[in-house]
């Protein structure tokens, strides 16, 4: 079990069970869980709905969209079945929260869940884990058979006249399913490919039927917010970004790990107070402020909030939490490679953007750092990835491109030094592992 | 639906709500470029060759899956889409091996001409490119995954066009692969739409590959030989020393009634005609009973010479004709004129495989319930009464399959054995082999209490349908068609086809290759004898002479050689049958391929047929019945109205009418057409059917353009009361089989085998 880091400035709400023990069923009861979900079958749909709007929770898989908003799109009547579906996929690099919520806090999961559920009318709910969190399905598994004998979940639940079932399934290894609707066919048993949008999985979704895709950090949150109440919790967030956020520290911070911070907390600080700074005291080369996919900061750039809207002004994103701190050592090109050599592995290769555009940045970037490289290389990686962006099929295209652009756009001197011939003249120390469970 | 109105590079346009861009832009004449996209397969978004900016819309959108909105601005030809498009194709040409100069698609690829058109002449790129070795996959199916795009055509066309669904896609990003989902070879119907709708040179076909640059064929439209479906196909032939001959067959131009199919045996099965066994040479049989080649003039001379001192000391009724179902119906026409006239024989029959006269009978004169191969894409329901139209009529399933597919048509199937279109069917019901007749008894019956639930349910849901197709094979014959009918015309709107075999089965019957028939179903006053009676009478000696063009009774009936000892017996066939093994006489003759007419499928579809190869030393069925007349000192003119003063007549009146030549002149006056400069033109006897036989007085100007014209024979008075359906023979061919035609097509023999080991396999 990975160890937990904590700070004084984190305000832990979604990571409050860690290492509590919750995965049992009765201590979560004793730590308060299985409240809210009380709560909600008494109030009913709407006031669910309008409390999580009021909450301001965005969703934490990445896009931020407004959870309370999403589930309303959900039609009231639907010929088909209706569902529940939690994301947790996690693969993006960098990001290692989810997996934390599996392993600490399943019943969370299940009673946001259950919750959502509640909200759009559906009977059934799934929790897709990611294909090498196999070892993690037993743990959910359990915890769901616990909710199921406790009455929790089946028919009328907690008493009611409710009726709703959970099961919980891993993918195959890919990182692509983590894309909703990719995610429903991958569920469905098929290739995992996304589909064509609109229609929009609130509209169709699952087995055709209407669905809330949401991720699994969002979800572990919704019990949280009843129990805090909505207003106290948009409180704790930023203007517009609710309550708190688990940011995954890695790379060449002192002290790695998973933090709970309020959303807008200062991105500077989070590195030089809360993850105590760089190791060895060297100086901060770059930040990857949310995840491998999102455009990478330089050290003057991170004195800014971090929530959905305040990266996106400073040219990058918020995305899935994953701060990746990087020090004087690492060579700019062979990050670039590392990262494009993830985005190529994983790009799912239905459509010619992304699967030839990953392709050939990875040959060109590989060839570019070992030594061999021309001028026109660079301009190539470059208009690869401004070819790509915006134009793929789904967002894992942009994935690639963003960084790919930010990395030659910042660090361009970087690149130009690789092409007299001799391997990566940065290359005293290697790459760090990014954050990987 | 409601149209909405939008407008594209500046122009305002109106299309129906619904209209995706792309093909709204296309109806205005503005080309969105695309790869994935094919018109009736799913969406793919996947080539993003079609992008457009749409205002208001934060991205580049895919044409081919928006629909068009009120008011949406759309641009196609901005700099920012030109550079999209661009870049679209240099990253597809990155790792494309570019062998162009030697690829099958070399010339008709979408890719050469869309970087034509779009750009990409140069490569930005150095780095290897990925590679995989080309594979086979059956008898005719070969890939070379570095020429793929990943289109995914092919893998859709198999699944929903086909409903077979042997193509997967394999492994991801560039590593993605198009594979057979039986691993290494395709278990399948062979039909090659992967093939034919591949926009590149990914999947080649074994007859084709590199074998020929496509501008060095010339390319014929025609209709394919095999089934009774009557597809075009068009076909590449190449001049060779022994003639034109066909290196491939597909589907170039789509513009056939089948759309955008074609089976395995209309793709492949051209290659009898390039049969080494052809007969090229006409052979007589010498004293030491051998047969021998021989010069035409004195094979021509023998056969006139022997016919007419038979028809003379014999008479005709010991003479007999048989002709082919894959004879033009100016050849079948001609044919049966010529027995009737200078053979004054009324024995002429052909292989019958279904029960046409007995439909047409049933029928009456409610010509207008006549359905057509097209009806079945479009009805909302449809009643198939026997017949396994996946196996025997591929473009009939997969006309089903489509209108299943993109209209929802109910599909309802009594059969006594499993089909593969119950797929696709509402409801299923289950007989017995013997148990046609009463089925359709009970469909007919008003209300009767003693039937089965079933067999009830299936009934009261075809009698609610408004517009039924009802398409019955030839379990059913004889006087059990008539309750069907009667059943269809009870209903508000219903169309009827009978399933027949070959490509001209229907022609041969309406051109009354029938003992009890001349053209058109008009009856004759004495009936001779039918295809297996003249066998019978040869083997009794009671047959003098059988002239037999385009069958193979011997073979086919399994009869004995010596049956024949004592008929003086003529072949006119491209090979060396068993029945020609047994003649006097074998003139070798031309196959479809190699001549022009028309024929007309078992929906009573006319079309034309149009020379697309030859092969030296062979002549046309047409004209070797013509140099037999005129040895024989008959007059020309009486069998083909050419030149001035033409006369005609249908066979029946043993000589010549007067007033035929006025007649005839007057008709083509009023049809615009000329008289025919010689008498080996078809067109010459085509006239006269349109002129003579009922229901074949279609446009002649539409049928040129190649369009389907319906002819709809009425049954003529006094109609037999047996139309002689005891000696009917279904031909039972599977996909991978074609009569004895079929025999001689190297292809589809190798892919039966191929076929047929897999069903073994698989059977364990
Ligand atoms: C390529 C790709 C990978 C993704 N992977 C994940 C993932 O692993 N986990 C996740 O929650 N969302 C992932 N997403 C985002 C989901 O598509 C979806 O937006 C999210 O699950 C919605 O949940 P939220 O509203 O709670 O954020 C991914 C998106 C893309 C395009
Ligand atoms: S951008 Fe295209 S190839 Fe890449 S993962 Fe998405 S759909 Fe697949
Ligand atoms: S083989 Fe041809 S049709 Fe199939 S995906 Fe590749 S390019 Fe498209
Ligand atoms: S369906 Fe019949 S007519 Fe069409 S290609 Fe096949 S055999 Fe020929
Ligand atoms: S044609 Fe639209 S994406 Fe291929």
């Amino acid at each position: 079990m990975p160890t937990l880091v904590s700070h004084p400035e984190e305000v832990r709400i979604v990571s409050s069970r860690f290492g509590q023990g919750a995965a049992e069923i009765d201590r979560y009861l004793e730590l308060g869980g299985y409240q809210s979900v009380r709560k909600a079958i008494d109030q009913g749909p709407d006031w669910i709905i309008a409390q999580m709007k009021a909450s301001n929770l965005r969703g934490r898989g990445g896009a931020g969209f407004p959870t309370g908003m999403k589930w309303s799109f959900v039609p009231k009547q639907s010929a088909k079945p209706k569902y529940v579906l939690v994301n947790g996929d996690e693969s993006e690099p960098g990001t290692c929260k989810d997996h934390l919520i599996f392993l600490h806090d399943p019943h969370a999961v299940i009673e946001g869940t259950i919750i959502a559920g509640l909200a759009i009318g559906a009977k059934m709910g799934f929790i897709y884990l990611r294909g090498e969190y196999r070892y993690l399905l037993k743990i959910m598994e359990k915890a769901i058979a616990d909710a199921y004998a406790k009455g929790f979940l089946g028919k009328g639940i907690f008493g009611s006249q409710f009726d709703f079932e959970v099961v919980s399934q891993t993918g195959a290894g890919a990182y692509e399913v983590g894309e909703e609707s990719a995610l429903m066919e991958s569920l469905e048993g098929k290739r995992g490919v996304p589909r064509i949008k609109p229609p929009f999985p609130a509209v169709v979704g699952l087995y055709g039927g209407p669905t809330v895709i949401n991720n699994a950090e969002t979800i572990a949150t919704v019990p949280h917010i009843f129990r805090i109440g909505a207003e106290e919790y948009a409180k704790i967030g930023s203007e517009r970004n609710g309550g708190t956020r688990l940011f995954c520290v890695s790379g060449h911070a002192a002290r790695n790990g998973v933090y709970e911070l309020p959303m807008g907390y200062n991105l500077k600080r989070l590195i030089y107070e809360v993850a105590g700074g760089i190791r060895d005291g060297r100086p901060l080369k770059a930040v990857v402020p949310g995840g491998s996919s999102t455009p990478v900061l330089l050290p003057n750039e991170i004195d800014i909030g971090l929530d959905f809207d305040q990266v996106g002004k400073a040219g990058s994103m918020l995305g899935s939490g994953g701060v990746v701190v990087l020090d004087d050592t690492v060579c700019m090109v062979d990050f670039a490679l590392r990262t494009i050599a993830f985005y190529q592995h994983e790009s799912c290769g239905w459509c010619i953007p992304c699967r030839e555009g990953t392709d050939w940045l990875k040959k060109t970037l590989t060839r570019l750092h070992a030594g061999a490289g021309e001028m026109r290389d660079i301009d190539n990686v470059r208009y690869l990835a401004e070819n790509m962006l915006g134009r793929t099929f789904c967002p894992l295209g942009d994935a690639a491109a963003m960084p790919t652009i930010a990395f030659v756009k910042k660090f361009r001197q970087e690149f130009e030094d690789h092409l007299d011939g001799k391997p990566c003249p940065h290359a005293r120390h290697t790459v760090p592992e990014l954050a990987a469970v | 639906m409601a149209d909405v109105t939008f407008t594209v590079d500046g122009r305002q346009l109106t299309a129906p709500a619904g209209t995706l861009v792309i093909e709204a832009c296309r109806a205005a004449g503005i080309e969105i470029p695309a790869f994935c996209y094919y018109p009736g397969l799913s969406l793919q978004a996947a080539c993003r060759m079609c992008l457009v900016r749409i205002e208001k819309m934060p991205k580049l959108q895919t044409a081919c899956t928006t629909p068009v909105g009120e008011g949406m601005v759309i641009a196609t030809e901005t700099d920012e889409i030109k550079q999209a498009r661009k870049s679209m194709l240099e990253l597809l040409l990155a790792n494309h091996p570019l062998d162009c100069p030697v690829c099958d698609a070399g010339g008709e690829c979408e890719l050469q001409d869309m970087t034509f058109k779009y750009g990409a002449g140069g490569s930005k790129f150095t780095d290897i490119k990925n590679h995989r070795d080309e594979q086979q996959w059956s008898p005719v199916v070969f890939f070379d995954r570095p020429r793929c795009i990943l289109c995914y055509r092919c893998v859709r066309v198999c699944n929903e066009g086909m409903d077979v669904a042997a193509l997967g896609i394999q492994f991801r990003n560039s590593g993605a692969v198009i594979a057979p989902n039986d691993i290494t070879s395709l278990d399948c119907e062979q039909c090659g739409m992967c093939i034919d709708l591949c926009p590149v040179g990914a999947l080649t076909s074994d007859t084709y590959r590199y074998k020929t640059r496509p501008w060095e064929l010339t390319h014929v439209g025609t209709i394919c030989t095999h089934c009774g479906d009557g597809c075009k196909t068009t076909l590449g032939a190449r001049r060779e020393e022994n003639g034109m001959q066909i290196v491939r067959g597909d589907n170039r131009d789509k513009s056939g009634m089948n759309g955008d199919f074609l089976c395995v045996k209309g793709r492949y099965a051209f290659d009898f005609a390039n049969n080494p066994e052809r007969l090229t040479q006409p052979l007589v049989r010498q004293p030491d009973g051998k047969l021998a080649p021989a010069r035409w003039e004195d094979a021509i001379a023998l056969v006139a010479r022997r016919f007419r001192e038979i028809r003379e000391e014999r008479g005709g009724a010991a003479m007999g004709v048989i002709g082919s179902t894959r004879i033009t119906n100016e050849e079948a026409y001609l044919l049966q004129k010529f027995a009737r006239g200078p053979l004054q024989t009324a024995n002429i029959d052909h292989h019958r495989t279904t029960d046409y006269p007995g439909f047409v009978k049933a029928l009456g004169g409610e010509t207008a319930h006549f359905g057509s191969i097209a009806d079945a894409l479009t009805a909302p329901a449809i009643l198939l009464v026997g017949g396994d139209p996946t196996e025997e009529h591929p473009l009939l399933a997969w006309n089903l399959r489509t209108n299943f597919r993109h209209n929802g048509s109910r599909i309802y199937i009594a059969n006594h054995r499993a089909i593969k279109l119950e797929h696709q069917a509402k409801a299923t019901l289950r007989i017995s082999y013997g148990g046609y007749a009463d089925l359709v008894r009970s469909l007919a019956a008003s209300d009767d209490a003693s039937l089965p639930a079933e067999t009830a349910h299936f009934r009261d849901a075809l009698r609610a349908e408004q517009n039924l197709l009802i398409v019955f094979g030839a379990e059913l014959r004889g006087d059990a068609i008539a309750p069907l009918i009667q059943f269809g015309l009870s209903l508000p709107a219903a169309k009827f086809a009978c399933l027949g075999d070959f490509a001209n089965s229907r022609g041969a019957m309406d051109m009354g290759l029938h003992p009890a028939f001349t053209p058109g179903y008009q009856a004759v006053s004495t009936v001779g004898l039918s295809l297996p009676q003249m066998m019978d009478a040869a083997g009794r000696n009671e047959l003098a002479a059988l002239y037999v063009v385009g069958d193979d009774p011997v073979g086919r009936l399994g009869l004995a050689p010596e049956s024949l000892r004592n008929t003086f017996l003529v072949v006119q066939d491209m090979f060396l049958t068993a029945t020609a093994q047994v003649a006097d006489v074998v003139l070798p003759s031309a196959s479809l391929y190699e001549k022009s007419g028309t024929v007309t499928n078992t929906y009573g579809d006319l079309q034309p047929v149009k020379k697309a190869a030859d092969t030296t030393g062979v002549r046309s069925d047409l004209e070797l019945i013509i140099r037999i007349a005129d040895q024989m000192g008959e007059d020309i003119r009486a069998l083909v109205p050419f030149g001035r003063g033409e006369r005609g007549d249908m066979g029946q009146s043993r000589g010549v009418q007067s007033g035929e030549a006025d007649r005839h002149a007057v008709w083509l006056a009023a049809h615009n057409l000329e008289p025919k400069l010689s008498p080996f033109d078809p067109d010459a006897l085509l006239d006269e059917i349109q002129r003579l036989v009922p229901g074949y007085d279609v446009d002649r100007f539409a049928l040129m353009a190649g369009e389907p014209q319906p002819v709809r024979v009425a049954a003529g008075s006094n109609f037999p009361v047996s139309t002689g359906s005891e000696s009917i023979q279904p031909a039972n061919d599977t996909l991978f089989t074609s009569g004895t035609l079929g025999q001689y097509s190297e292809k589809l023999t190798e892919v039966n085998r191929f076929q047929a080991e897999k069903t073994l396999v698989a059977a364990g």
